[in-house]
């Protein structure tokens, strides 16, 4: 528990840059066990190093080591909604969890789609995650007014 | 959705322990805020006592305390003491439910339930207690303090 409460104390929240891809790739990798190099590289091209005010891509760094990160954009008139923010991408070190990692990282988000000029934010969670839906209920977010919808392509 | 009455008075009474969680509070004051029969409610408490979510003590100013983990604890953990949302077995049971028609609707209510099995498992009585504090005092607390008041002054 003291290490816990040491990372919350020095956590700083900001924009992640090119020399963070190798820890973000590696704290994806322990999560999901797969290795995505490409994508990570590639959307790193697309949100990285504050591309303006409607796209984030957020690291939290302590103890000089990445425990997280978080990546979201405001997007216009999609599904018919006016701007909100999207968050479309969280992970946490498992051994920096219960520590307000991600509770810092989603306000900082938060205050940067506020900047953005938005009020709202969404995000889309698997119905079985329940892990991530508990953590983005615990920081206030109710069931939007919208239904997720597939169908498998035959 | 509608849980049942026992459901219902378990999650009541697991956020009330939980939100005073230093202190202990007797059956009784759960009874009365919620009007409910103290038979009834020491049935449910008996359960959310095996669980190991709530604890009781005994003698002088005796009751229950929460002692389970409010940042672990769900929602769904509670309900399922007490109910199977989507029980399948019940609802392939009803008349009907083996026809095209049956069938095509018992799909329809299954994807309901799984809705509901999913918000119940990500909601952790700490983010009740959040919901509840962001929420404010309902009418009953509102009354309540203001007869309070009344009564003093």
């Amino acid at each position: 528990m003291k290490q816990l409460t040491r990372l919350g104390a020095d956590l700083r929240v900001r924009p992640a840059e090119a020399a963070d891809l190798g820890q973000i790739i590696a704290i994806d990798f322990e999560i999901t066990r797969k290795r995505k190099t490409d994508y990570w590289y590639e959307l790193f091209h697309r949100y990285g190093s504050g591309r303006g005010r409607q796209r984030q891509f957020l690291v939290a760094e302590a103890g000089g080591e990445i425990q997280g990160f978080i990546i979201g954009e405001v997007r216009d008139w999609e599904f018919g909604s006016p701007p909100c923010g999207w968050v479309f991408g969280i992970s946490v070190r498992p051994g920096a969890r219960l520590a307000g990692v991600g509770s810092r990282l989603f306000e900082s988000i938060c205050a940067g789609f506020r900047h953005a000029g938005v009020d709202k934010v969404r995000t889309l969670i698997a119905r079985d995650n329940s892990l991530v839906l508990s953590y983005f209920r615990s920081q206030g977010m109710m069931a939007a007014p919208v239904i997720p919808l597939e169908k498998d392509l035959d | 959705m509608k849980l049942q009455i026992s459901t219902s008075l378990a999650l009541y009474s697991v956020l009330e322990f939980a939100a005073k969680s230093e202190h202990q509070i007797s059956a009784a004051d759960i009874a009365a805020k919620y009007r409910v029969s103290p038979h009834h409610l020491a049935k449910v408490l008996r359960e959310l006592v095996r669980a190991g979510f709530i604890e009781s003590t005994r003698g002088v100013g005796g009751g229950y305390r929460f002692s389970g983990n409010a940042k672990r604890l769900t929602l769904m953990d509670v309900i399922e003491l007490f109910e199977d949302i989507g029980d399948r077995k019940e609802r392939n049971h009803q008349p009907g439910a083996s026809t095209d028609v049956g069938r095509a609707l018992g799909v329809v209510l299954a994807e309901i339930d799984e809705i509901a099995k999913a918000t119940f498992r990500s909601i952790t009585v700490g983010t009740m207690l959040k919901l509840i504090e962001r929420r404010g005092p309902g009418p009953d607390e509102r009354t309540r303090a203001a007869s309070k008041r009344a009564s003093r002054g």
